[in-house]
């Protein structure tokens, strides 16, 4: 494996023995999970607004969900710079289809495919974009919701999360999703995901959006918060039975 | 006149002679042999009138599963329980160790014991070896102030929660108790509920699987439901018996039978397990 290096760079450098790495090594503006199902009209989507650099909450209103073209809603979690990136090649994607002016636009199966491409060879380089990417979206009645890693593992499911969220929300997805969700079902089995990642991950905001996505186009709602319940007994007085315990 | 060199009778403590060895086999390559896990999914919860505990049933080794029906909640005291995650030979140790001493602490006070104790006891051993004994525990049991229930982590910190899960299956059974859980459950509901929280970790992780033991401890009263649950039963069982090729003779039939029900007569202990 040979670090690519830049021949003037290495020119330049007679005293400093260590050359600069030109490949992401570590992420530094993190986004966490994003979930995603399957409901009867399209694709629903969650994401929170948190972009945190390690253990700091540096930036709260980042928006991890984007529509693409006009099939499909992407969001992302991880790199936060990586994802701006991959929005900008999906610009040009979307630029170069329009272009054609065929009347015919790229679905999310084949966007879906573009991006398992571009994660699969920069990871091939040594040099990721540090992103787990979601891309659902429904062309001619077809809804269609699937994953891709930084390491270019893709697949398609009814349900998919990204991070955190496959331990703690795809329990809870496997059990209770079905075929033909209503939208509020929907929104409502969202929410429940999210709110075991906030009280259980501790990247997690409590500020949200949902997206959907439909035949008709997509919508993303204005940020919220959920309600969260603290009020057990046994957290009101732990050690009252043990005295100097914690 | 030469010294005889008088044998020094063997000091007490940890005998170092194997450590210059496994420096070199490491060195050559040669992997250790890995600790059998209970990589678990273990729960409790605090419902009305008590506590409910839960455990799956597989121990692993490494990638394999060494025991398809285990028993991962120890008994500590006739009102206390504790469910053990971590290497398996550690969270038996600790939790018979912890339980002799709770019986000896019994016998001297004449009074029935507490979770606290069994959790000072355990905490403080677990201390005292940094996080060298692998054991996570979730202790729960009803006492004279009322249920309770804790977690124990290997390296000696413990939490007091009315809902707790432990192992490799905690993100899965968490997941299920976040959603589910609140105050003042009845006892089938803490059972249904318990039973979810299980399933969940058995069915999405890895570590986890066979079948849901449950335990419920009330005041005066406890229920050990062993393989409360079987979700995993053996579907396909060949009808054809064991049959010998076609070409062999058959000289003598004998069946002993594994199992022999023996009749105990009067005396002998029943054993607390």
């Amino acid at each position: 494996m040979e670090m690519l290096m830049d021949s003037s760079q290495a020119e330049h450098s007679f005293l400093s023995s260590v050359t600069a790495s030109e490949r992401t090594l570590n992420p530094y503006v993190t986004g966490t999970s994003v979930v995603a199902i399957k409901y009867k009209d399209g694709i629903l989507m969650a994401a929170d607004m948190g972009g945190s650099y390690g253990y700091t909450l540096r930036y709260k209103s980042v928006e991890r969900l984007k529509p693409v073209g006009k099939h499909s809603l992407l969001g992302a979690s991880g790199e936060i710079s990586d994802f701006q990136e991959i929005l900008r090649y999906l610009d040009e994607l979307i630029l170069y289809d329009n272009m054609w002016d065929d009347g015919n636009s790229l679905g999310p199966k084949e966007v879906h495919s573009y991006l398992t491409r571009v994660m699969y060879n920069r990871r091939n380089k040594f040099n990721p974009l540090w992103n787990s990417l979601i891309l659902g979206g429904v062309k001619n009645g077809q809804k269609y919701l699937g994953m891709v890693s930084m390491i270019g593992v893709n697949f398609e499911d009814n349900h998919v999360a990204t991070g955190f969220g496959n331990h703690l929300a795809r329990p809870i997805l496997r059990d209770e999703w079905h075929d033909n969700l209503s939208f509020e079902d929907g929104v409502k089995l969202l929410e429940k995901c999210m709110r075991v990642l906030l009280y259980r991950d501790t990247t997690a905001v409590n500020k949200l959006q949902i997206a959907k996505i439909t035949e008709e186009g997509v919508t993303i709602s204005q940020p919220y918060s959920l309600k969260t319940f603290w009020g057990y007994s046994a957290f009101q007085n732990p050690t009252v039975h043990a005295e100097g315990s914690w | 006149m030469s010294q005889v060199a008088v044998e020094a009778p063997p000091k007490g403590g940890f005998s170092f002679d194997l450590c210059r060895r496994n420096g070199m086999l490491s060195k050559k390559g040669v992997p250790p042999p890995s600790y059998r896990k209970t990589g678990t999914t273990i729960v409790g919860l605090i419902f009305q009138d008590g506590v409910i505990l839960g455990a799956d049933t597989r121990a692993t080794e490494g990638p394999i599963v060494c025991d398809k029906n285990c028993e991962k909640i120890h008994y500590m005291a006739p009102n206390i329980y504790c469910c053990g995650a971590g290497t398996a030979a550690d969270t038996e140790a600790v939790t018979d160790m912890v339980s002799s001493q709770l019986q000896l602490h019994r016998y001297h006070t004449g009074r029935e014991s507490r979770v606290v104790t069994a959790l000072t006891l355990l905490k403080s051993h677990l201390f005292k070896y940094q996080g060298h004994v692998q054991a996570a525990l979730v202790l729960g049991g009803v006492d004279a102030n009322g249920p309770h229930l804790h977690t124990i982590y290997p390296h000696g910190s413990t939490d007091t929660l009315p809902f707790a899960t432990m192992g490799s299956g905690s993100l899965a059974a968490m997941s299920v108790f976040e959603s589910k859980y609140r105050e003042g459950l009845t006892k089938e509901e803490g059972i249904k509920l318990v039973c979810e929280a299980i399933c969940s970790g058995i069915f999405n992780d890895l570590g986890s699987g066979s079948n849901v033991d449950v335990c419920v401890i009330t005041k005066g009263q406890k229920e050990y439901l062993r393989n409360h649950q079987l979700p995993n039963p053996r579907t396909y069982v060949s009808s054809k018996r064991f049959s010998f090729p076609k070409k062999t003779e058959v000289l003598l039939t004998r069946i002993t039978p594994l199992k022999e029900m023996v009749e105990v007569i009067g005396g002998g202990d029943i054993m607390e397990e």
